[in-house]
């Protein structure tokens, strides 16, 4: 079907700059079909289903809208995490600034040496978690990723990772137009975490595929932010096996405009994901989440938390569905998404899906937005509390469930702790 | 120290007007209860007094120590030494119990201008105190209220007001939802804090706290005024022949 006239002009501005990477390999059937599939869908449109609530021009648009860098760079999040780092600057990886990639059950490599190294199972893996993603929803900008992106990690734990691997983002250059892609391959029964912190670029693209075999367990955590001027687009396409565990936990800074899907197959009997968010906005800011977890198979149990704290203008987006295919049973689905709105500009926009086939199954969703707890705020103001820090307090109160969804206690204070900077440096504003 | 003087108040959002001149002095050291009929304006007082919104001050006055509070945030009334004891303790979800107590102690102490608590001298002190009122480790770690049972909210509000150390102690109805022996805990608890620089003002509908925290000053209020004052024994006439027979005695 031809696409319609916006659609195919849009595309074509975008794609006229661009070459496919010269590949020789495998990848680069993976970057051709990729790009084939972007042709029969076009870039994503504002009357789009899913582009109803987020503005996709500037993520489409051929030239980058500059972002000033941010002048006072934090130290990474997971500093005090005994981990190895990989450090990309504007997207490209930075070896000298990395550690050393050797890590005791994972093998760590370079998308770029792929083809070079011949490395099997990154080339059998590459763009085909993000082709299953594209049904029944097209993620266009995922599949544009597949077709550029010439740099990221792929992954491969065989054990049980000695470390979390931590991919450090710097933003150098106020106009840099990022495409990074990860593969991650989880044996079964290894066991890897990744981390991601730090402004990655002025423009943002980013695909993560993880394949968790059977009995494999794989976590996420990620601190975006706080670069006010970013846009960026990231999918995590995730398959899972047979009682394995994926568990990714996203907390948001600041960002003109941030659309983070993820798209999960539960793939085997038994299996579990978690997807949670976190993220707090102060006036130009658009967070968008959309997630699309499909049960394909007996048993499993899916979570989905999100919590937005919104002020100022500032604008939450959540698209959430739970699909239970035909067979699924003994499902036990769950989604929360709540907003805190501090004030009457900040707005909260939630589109909840269940779509089941199974009869025996188990599915709950809900949505709220709110204000502050006017109770709750004068019982610790009646305490002494003064009334900036109790509404700090209520809003960590309220940000705690999606916090818990982390595992690991040392990497969920990393993440409290600049939550709290954020909100002690919006105190001193 | 606490100086209430014709006391006039409002809701804010209609015409209801609650107190009508209430005039009342608590002296350091000394226990005044409150005691009064549903709808009298006893916990429209304590609100008031408080700080919390939705009241309007038509006329009057109350300070505490000579400084007029009628002005002042809920939190600079805390930090000059006020504390209400809730009648119903507001539950916070998500924020640990001593997490909440260590923010307080640590704000009121920085709003006074001293050194804030270190977290094991904290730990030290909130233990003891918790002790005292059979508030167990469980109790400090769990959200703010939540799922406490009634007799462990009002327990936590005095472990509140034994950490805080106020000058000036305004009890809500602490006795209601209590069976006799959480009530004797709760009574000992506040009993413990009864010293010669610190006032209490209890409010109740029922004489039966005031055998365990003996008043030096019994009020009555009825319609928003305060109808009678007199000693101890006023209680145990309110108790015999309820309110009724008092606002008789009084029109």
């Amino acid at each position: 079907m031809a696409l319609p006239q916006p659609k195919t002009d849009t595309l074509a501005a975008r794609l006229s700059g661009l070459d496919l990477p010269g590949d020789s390999g495998c990848l680069k059937v993976a970057r051709e079909d990729a790009l084939a599939r972007l042709q029969a869908t076009g870039l994503p449109a504002r009357r789009d289903e899913y582009w109803k609530y987020t503005r996709p021009e500037t993520l489409t648009a051929p030239e980058v809208v500059p972002a000033a860098l941010l002048s006072d760079r934090d130290t990474p999040v997971f500093d005090d995490i005994d981990r190895v780092r990989v450090v990309f600057v504007d997207g490209v990886f930075d070896a000298e600034a990395s550690d050393d990639l050797t890590l005791a059950g994972v093998t760590i490599e370079r998308l770029a040496d792929v083809d070079a190294r011949d490395i099997h199972w990154a080339k059998d893996l590459y763009g085909v978690l993000e082709t299953r993603g594209q049904t029944p929803v097209s993620r266009p900008l995922a599949a544009l990723n597949t077709a550029f992106a010439t740099d990221g990690l792929v992954i491969h734990a065989t054990g049980k990772a000695a470390r979390p691997v931590a991919f450090e983002y710097l933003h150098r250059n106020e106009t840099s137009d990022a495409h990074l892609h990860h593969v991650i391959k989880v044996d079964s029964g290894a066991d890897v975490t990744v981390l991601e912190d730090g402004p990655a670029a002025a423009r943002f693209n980013k695909v993560m595929e993880v394949d968790v075999a059977s009995g494999g367990t794989f976590h996420h955590v990620r601190a975006q932010g706080r670069d006010h001027e970013r846009r960026a687009a990231t999918h995590i396409f995730a398959r899972l096996g047979e009682g394995s565990v994926f568990k990714t936990f996203t907390l948001t800074m600041n960002g003109v405009l941030t659309r983070n899907d993820c798209v999960v197959e539960l793939t085997g009997d038994n299996a579990v994901a978690h997807v949670a968010g976190a993220c707090v906005g102060d006036g130009d800011f658009h967070h968008d989440d959309t997630v699309f977890i499909t049960h394909d198979a007996v048993a499993c149990e899916s979570r989905q938390v999100f919590k937005k704290v919104l002020r100022n203008g500032a604008t939450g987006v959540f698209q959430g569905k739970i699909l239970v295919k035909q067979g699924a049973q003994k499902t036990d689905g769950y989604q929360i998404s709540q907003s805190l709105l501090l004030d009457d500009d900040s707005q909260f926009l939630a589109k909840p899906e269940l779509e089941i086939y199974a009869d025996d199954v188990a599915c709950s969703h809900g949505s709220t937005s709110g204000a502050i707890d006017e109770e709750g705020l004068f019982y610790l103001r009646s305490r002494g509390v003064p009334e900036s820090e109790a509404t700090d307090l209520m809003t960590l109160a309220f940000l705690a469930e999606a916090i818990e969804e982390i595992e690991d206690q040392a990497l969920a204070d990393d993440i409290l702790e600049r939550l709290q900077a954020w909100m002690a440096r919006r105190r001193r504003d | 120290m606490l100086e209430i003087k014709n006391l006039h108040v409002k809701l804010e959002e209609e015409d209801k007007v609650i107190l009508k001149g209430v005039d009342l002095t608590v002296e350091a050291g000394k226990v005044h209860a409150i005691m009064g009929p549903n709808g009298s304006g006893k916990s429209t007082l304590s609100y008031v007094l408080s700080g919390r919104d939705g009241y309007e001050v038509t006329e009057g006055s109350a300070t505490l120590g000579g400084e007029d509070i009628l002005d002042m945030e809920p939190e600079e009334r805390a930090a000059a030494g006020l504390f209400l004891a809730f009648q119903y303790p507001v539950e916070i979800p998500g924020v640990g119990n001593m997490t909440f107590l260590r923010t307080a102690v640590n704000a009121q102490r920085k709003a006074r201008g001293e050194e804030e608590l270190s977290a094991a001298d904290f730990l030290k002190v909130v233990r003891e105190k918790a002790k005292a009122l059979e508030i167990d480790a469980n109790m400090l770690k769990r959200p703010v209220n939540v799922g406490f049972s009634g007799g462990e909210k009002k327990r936590n509000e005095i472990l509140q007001m034994a950490m805080l150390e106020p000058k000036m102690c305004i009890l809500d109805e602490t006795d209601s939802g209590l069976d006799v022996d959480a009530m004797k805990l709760v009574a000992d608890g506040v009993n413990a804090l009864r010293d010669e620089g610190r006032g209490f003002l209890v409010i109740t509908h029922y004489q039966r706290l005031l055998d365990h925290i003996k008043p030096d000053v019994v009020h009555i209020l009825s319609d928003g005024r305060i109808i009678k004052t007199g000693g101890p024994e006023l209680a145990l006439e309110v108790e015999n022949n309820g309110y009724a027979g008092l606002k008789a005695e009084v029109a």
